[in-house]
């Protein structure tokens, strides 16, 4: 279990980063996409390496209208 | 610098601003401005001529001076068209969680309308979460620039200057190209430029709120404390203050509820578009000083005599 998006999310036990947004259907080359475990960045270039820990705090950030 | 000589014989011989009139944003235009002459000696066109009178930001050179905020468009199909008619290069996007119901394609529109996009740390109360969102935007967008924005107060979204000093320098020693909002104060707007800020970005009023330039002798002030690119941002209601802001000497403005907001996005887009134009040619030409009285333009001799 962690939290994704400030929401309990079960995702079946310890996974990578980019497993994690392929449950979320977003591909592992996503444009836009940013991915921050436990208020630290995760580099795109460790999205298949950096595996997330039971009950981190995972952010996915994307573009929105703003500013 | 522009090359002096296409500098006009007005503006050479226009004394320093007096105290107390540095807002009528009178003589002094910066060398790169276009004058008349500047204008005469490449092109007969005023609108092909301010074409040529490009921005330069951390050596990216863009040849419109309006910044677009994406915020606050009814529908993407409305942006899309205010970014054409606006003819900004550089629009500002938000980073926020992921919404798997209303994945929309932000970034799709913003490529195919062919602009750099700028993110911002919009939202962000503290230095830290400030840092975070920027490295964030990084990865997101493979961007080193950061529209820098900490926030200190709900209610204004006024700058939290500390915060916001302390955020631009560690982005600023990390690599990034920051862009601070800041407040319309000159000395918070020397410091930004002390720790290496690439531009900054001062309020004319708070966000959104339309007021316009509440304070237009501070952005004159900032205009003369920093060697940096001036971009107003923030409080622009309508076309005429962005007109005010160039006019002031601001390199270039930002707007989003403003055209975003307005009953007809794409009309006011491309209001702005020609505002800002405006604004920057009428700072070139040197305006008159104000006076009190009258002065005729008429002839005084020669006046028929009707008794």
């Amino acid at each position: 279990m962690i939290y994704l998006n400030g929401n309990p999310h079960d995702d079946g036990g310890e996974q990578t980063v980019a497993g994690l947004l392929r449950v979320l259907d977003l591909e592992p080359d996503a444009r836009g996409v940013a991915v921050a475990v436990d208020g630290e960045v995760v580099p795109r270039a460790d999205w298949s390496t950096v595996a997330i820990p039971v009950g981190a705090r995972v952010e996915v950030l994307t573009a929105m209208q703003g500013g | 610098m522009a090359d002096p000589t296409t500098r006009s014989a007005a503006e050479q011989e226009s004394p320093k601003p007096e105290n107390g009139h540095i807002a009528d944003a009178s003589a002094d235009p910066p060398a790169s401005a276009p004058t008349m002459m500047a204008l005469r000696s490449t092109d007969p066109s005023a609108a092909e001529s301010i074409t040529t009178d490009q921005l330069t930001i951390a050596g990216r050179t863009l040849r419109s001076r309006l910044l677009l905020g994406t915020g606050g468009f009814p529908s993407l199909e409305l942006l899309a068209e205010s970014i054409r008619a606006s003819g900004s290069e550089l629009v500002t996007v938000a980073l926020r969680r992921v919404d798997p119901a209303a994945r929309g394609s932000l970034i799709d529109v913003l490529e195919r309308e062919g602009v750099e996009l700028l993110p911002n740390t919009a939202g962000c109360f503290t230095a830290r979460d400030a840092v975070l969102t920027a490295k964030l935007a990084r990865e997101a967008f493979a961007t080193d620039w950061i529209k820098l924005e900490v926030i200190g107060d709900e209610d204004t979204l006024l700058p939290d200057a500390p915060e916001l000093l302390k955020a631009a320098e560690l982005l600023v020693d990390d690599g990034f190209v920051v862009l601070p909002y800041t407040t319309d104060d000159p000395v918070l707007a020397r410091r930004l430029v002390d720790v290496g800020c690439a531009a900054v970005m001062p309020l004319g009023a708070p966000i959104g709120s339309g007021m316009g330039i509440r304070n237009p002798y501070n952005i004159s002030l900032i205009r003369e404390a920093v060697d940096v690119p001036v971009v107003l941002d923030a409080g622009v209601g309508t076309a005429s203050d962005a007109t005010l802001a160039m006019e002031l000497g601001c390199d270039a403005v930002m707007v989003a509820s403003a055209v975003s907001r307005a009953q007809d996005p794409v009309a006011m887009a491309a209001a702005m578009c020609h505002a800002v134009a405006a604004g920057r040619l009428a700072r070139g030409a040197g305006r008159i000083p104000r006076r009190t009285y009258a002065t005729a333009s008429s002839p005084q001799a020669g006046v028929a005599d009707f008794s």
